[in-house]
C-alpha cells in the first residue's frame, strides 16, 4: 500500500509538464541515437549527462532524461537491426538473427511493429517488477555495514569483468585503471593531494564528465572512421506495417518468459541486455521445438531478445538504485549523474530521495507508452534518420562531446584532457579491453575505498573484518565465483553455440552497454 | 606484439605510481588506513595482471590497415587542436572548422563540408546556448557583433 502511495507520488513528479516534456524528448533523442550505428545507451548517456546538468535541470528532471534515453535506446537499436542488419546498439545484435530475414522477405513493418510491442512488454513487465523488487532490495541492504559494501563492491566489479570481454587479464586491467584514476585529487579523510602532479586542475580529481566522454564519445569516432564505408542501403518499407492477429499470438508467451528471464539477468550486476538477447533466444529456438524458421524470420526470434533487452535493461536501474551499485556502463554513468547533484546513491536513496525515485520510476511507465507510441505509429519518422549521412553525424557527435565537457568546468584543460583519453580509449578499444569495468571501476573506486577505511577503522586494522559476517562471506564466494565460472560456462557454451550458428553473431558482439 | 608492449607500458605505470605513491602520507594519522593503501593495493595488483598479460600469450590485436590508421591519427590530431581552440576562437568557429576536415574523412565533399561547418557551428551555437542556456564560449571575435 505504502509503495502504492509512493508510485502515485512519483506519477505527479513524472507527470508535470516539463517533466513529460522531457520524457518526450528524452524517448525521441534514445530512439535515434539507438537507431545510429555506433552509438548506444552508454554513449548517449555519456553526452546527454553534462549537457542537462549545465541546463540546470533539477536532478529528478535529469535522471527522467538520462532514463528515457536509455530506454529510448533499448527501442531504437532495432531499427538499424532490421533494416540495415546492423545492430544499432549491443542489445540488438540478436534481432538481426531474424529481424533482417524478415525484412528481406518484405515483412520489414510487422517486424518493427512486433519488436516494437514485444520491447514495450518487456519495459512494462519490467518496470512492474522495480515496483516490487527495488524497495525491499532496498530495505534489505540498509542492514549492510562497510565491510559488506566492500565487499558487494567487488561483486560487482567483478561479475562485469567475468562476463564483458574476451579475456579476463584485461578486464582486470580495465577495472584497476578505473579504481586507479578515482584516486587521482585530494583524499577527503586526511587532505593529502594524490597523482596530482601540482595541477591544480586535478584537485578535486578526473572530473567523471571528462572520462565518460573521452573514453566513449571520442574513441567512438575515432573507431566509426575505421568501420566507415559506403552506408549500406536500408531496406524500403513497403507493404502492411502493423502485425497480424495470427503473429501477436505466436510470440505472446516467447515475449513474456523473455521478460522475465531478462529481467532477472538485467537485476545481477554485469550481465546486461547483450547476455539477456543472446540468452532468450537460445531458449526460445530450443522450446519451440520443430515447429519454427528462427534464423529465417521467425517473429518469435524478433520479439524475444528484444522483450529480454529491454527488460534487463530496466532490471539494471535495480542494483543502481537500491543499492548505490551500478551493474553496468550505462547505470555507471547514471550514477555519476546523481554524483554530480551531490546525491548519495545508496539504500537510503529510497528514503532520502523518495520523489526523485519515485518519480523516475513512474516516469519509465510513461516514457514506455511514448516509445511505443513513436515506435509503432510513427516509425517511418525514425527510419529517416537512417539516411543521415556519417560526414554530418560524426561532427555533429564530436561537436555534442566536447559541449558536454566544456559545460561542467569551462576550461580548456578538460576538453584536450577528453580527446587524449579518447585517443587511450580507442587503443584500449581496439586491443579488446573492455570499457564498462573501467568507468564501474572509477564510479566505484572512491565508495570502494572509504568502506575498506571505515571497515579497517571500526575493527582498528583488523583485516578479518572483511570476512566476519555471512553476508559478507557469501558475497565474496559470490565473486570469486562470477570470475571464474562464466570462463567454464562460456567454453561450454561456446560448443553448442557453434552448433546452433551463432558463432558469427557473437564475433560483431559489441561492447555491453 | 602490443599486447607486450601495453603489458609493459602497464608495468610501468604500476612501478612509477608506487614509486611515487610510497610518500603518499597524511601528516596526522588517525585511522588505521591512511591515503596510501589504497592507491598501492591497486597498482600492485595491475602490476601483477600486467606481468600475466606479458607472460600469457593474448589473440593478436587486429589493427586496421596503415592508411586507415593514418586517418584515425590525423582525426585525433584534428580533435586535439579543436579542443585546443574551443574557447580561443569560440564555438562557432572552431567547430566549423573542425568539420571540414572530419566530413571529408567520413566522405562529403568539399561543398557538404563547408555547408556542414557552418550549418553545425551556428545551429549549435544557437540550440545550445540560446535554447537550451548551456554557455558556449563565443569567442573574441564575434562578442562586438553579438553584442
Amino acid at each position: 500500500m505504502e509503495t502504492l502511495n509512493h508510485l502515485f507520488q512519483g506519477f505527479v513528479v513524472a507527470g508535470a509538464p516539463t517533466n513529460l516534456m522531457i520524457a518526450l524528448a528524452g524517448c525521441f533523442l534514445g530512439t535515434v541515437i539507438g537507431l545510429l550505428p555506433g552509438l548506444g545507451p552508454i554513449n548517449g548517456v555519456a553526452i546527454l549527462l553534462p549537457i542537462a546538468f549545465a541546463m540546470n535541470l533539477p536532478p529528478e528532471s535529469a535522471l527522467i532524461l538520462l532514463c528515457s534515453v536509455y530506454a529510448g535506446c533499448e527501442y531504437g537499436g532495432r531499427i538499424s537491426a532490421i533494416l540495415i542488419n546492423v545492430p544499432g546498439d549491443a542489445g540488438a545484435v540478436m534481432t538481426t538473427m531474424d529481424g533482417f530475414p524478415m525484412a528481406r522477405k518484405g515483412l520489414a513493418g510487422p517486424a518493427l511493429s512486433i519488436s516494437a510491442w514485444s520491447s514495450f512488454v518487456g519495459s512494462l513487465l519490467a518496470t512492474i517488477g522495480i515496483v516490487f523488487f527495488a524497495p525491499i532490495l532496498s530495505e534489505w541492504a540498509i542492514a549492510f555495514g562497510p565491510a559488506e559494501y566492500f565487499a558487494l563492491m567487488v561483486l560487482a566489479l567483478s561479475c562485469l569483468g567475468g562476463l564483458v570481454g574476451d579475456s579476463l587479464p584485461k578486464a582486470a586491467v580495465a577495472c584497476l585503471l578505473g579504481l586507479l584514476m578515482s584516486c587521482v585529487g585530494i583524499d577527503s579523510n586526511s587532505g593529502v593531494y594524490r597523482f596530482t602532479f601540482d595541477n591544480l586542475h586535478l584537485s578535486d580529481g578526473i572530473p567523471f564528465v571528462v572520462i565518460v566522454i573521452g573514453l566513449f564519445a571520442v574513441s567512438e569516432v575515432m573507431l566509426m572512421l575505421e568501420s566507415h564505408q559506403a552506408g549500406a542501403k536500408p531496406i524500403a518499407l513497403t507493404g502492411r506495417m502493423m502485425f497480424s492477429f495470427r503473429e501477436w499470438r505466436l510470440q505472446n508467451w516467447a515475449t513474456f518468459r523473455s521478460s522475465v528471464v531478462g529481467f532477472f539477468i538485467g537485476v545481477l550486476p554485469g550481465a546486461g541486455a547483450t547476455v539477456a538477447s543472446a540468452m532468450t533466444y537460445a531458449m526460445e529456438k530450443r522450446m519451440a521445438g520443430k515447429d519454427h524458421c528462427f534464423g529465417d524470420g521467425d517473429v518469435r526470434g524478433v520479439a524475444a531478445p528484444e522483450a529480454a533487452n529491454n527488460a534487463s535493461a530496466y532490471g539494471s536501474l535495480i542494483p543502481m538504485l537500491t543499492l548505490g551499485v551500478p551493474g553496468s556502463g550505462t547505470t555507471a554513468v547514471m550514477i555519476g549523474a546523481l554524483t554530480l547533484y551531490n546525491i548519495n546513491p545508496g539504500p537510503t536513496l529510497f528514503q532520502d530521495q523518495p520523489l526523485i525515485v519515485w518519480g523516475l520510476i513512474a516516469s519509465l511507465f510513461i516514457a514506455n507508452i511514448m516509445l511505443l507510441v513513436m515506435n509503432i505509429p510513427m516509425i517511418r519518422l525514425f527510419v529517416k534518420f537512417l539516411d543521415m549521412p556519417n560526414w554530418l553525424l560524426v561532427p555533429l557527435v564530436a561537436a555534442v562531446s566536447l559541449v558536454g565537457v566544456y559545460s561542467v568546468h569551462s576550461t580548456s584543460f578538460d576538453l584536450v584532457f577528453g580527446v587524449l583519453l579518447g585517443g587511450i580509449g580507442y587503443l584500449l578499444r581496439v586491443m579488446n579491453f573492455p570499457i564498462s569495468p573501467l568507468i564501474l571501476g572509477f564510479v566505484l573506486g572512491d565508495m570502494m575505498e572509504q568502506n575498506l577505511r571505515r571497515a579497517l577503522s571500526i575493527s582498528n586494522g583488523e583485516l578479518s573484518v572483511l570476512f566476519a559476517s555471512p553476508i559478507s562471506i557469501v558475497l565474496w564466494v559470490m565473486a570469486v565465483a562470477m570470475l571464474i565460472g562464466p570462463r567454464v560456462f562460456r567454453a561450454l557454451e561456446e560448443r553448442k553455440l557453434r552448433n546452433l550458428g551463432l558463432l558469427a553473431a557473437e564475433d560483431a558482439h559489441v561492447e555491453a552497454g | 606484439m602490443s599486447e607486450r608492449i601495453f603489458g609493459f607500458a602497464l608495468l610501468l605505470l604500476s612501478v612509477a605510481g608506487i614509486w611515487i605513491g610510497w610518500d603518499l602520507r597524511a601528516p596526522v594519522e588517525y585511522e588505521p588506513v591512511g591515503p596510501r593503501a589504497f592507491p598501492l593495493l591497486i597498482l600492485t595488483l595491475l602490476g601483477v595482471t600486467a606481468v600475466v598479460m606479458i607472460a600469457s600469450r593474448p589473440a593478436p590485436t587486429k589493427w586496421a590497415p596503415p592508411p586507415v590508421l593514418r586517418h584515425v591519427a590525423a582525426l585525433f590530431v584534428v580533435m586535439l587542436v579543436y579542443a585546443w581552440l574551443f574557447d580561443k576562437l569560440g564555438f562557432i568557429l572552431a567547430t566549423a572548422l573542425m568539420t571540414v576536415p572530419v566530413a571529408r574523412y567520413f566522405g562529403g565533399t568539399w561543398r557538404q563540408c563547408a555547408l556542414g561547418g557552418i550549418g553545425l557551428g551556428v545551429g549549435q551555437f544557437i540550440l545550445f546556448d540560446k535554447i537550451l542556456d548551456v554557455a558556449l564560449p563565443t569567442g573574441l571575435w564575434l562578442k562586438p557583433i553579438l553584442g
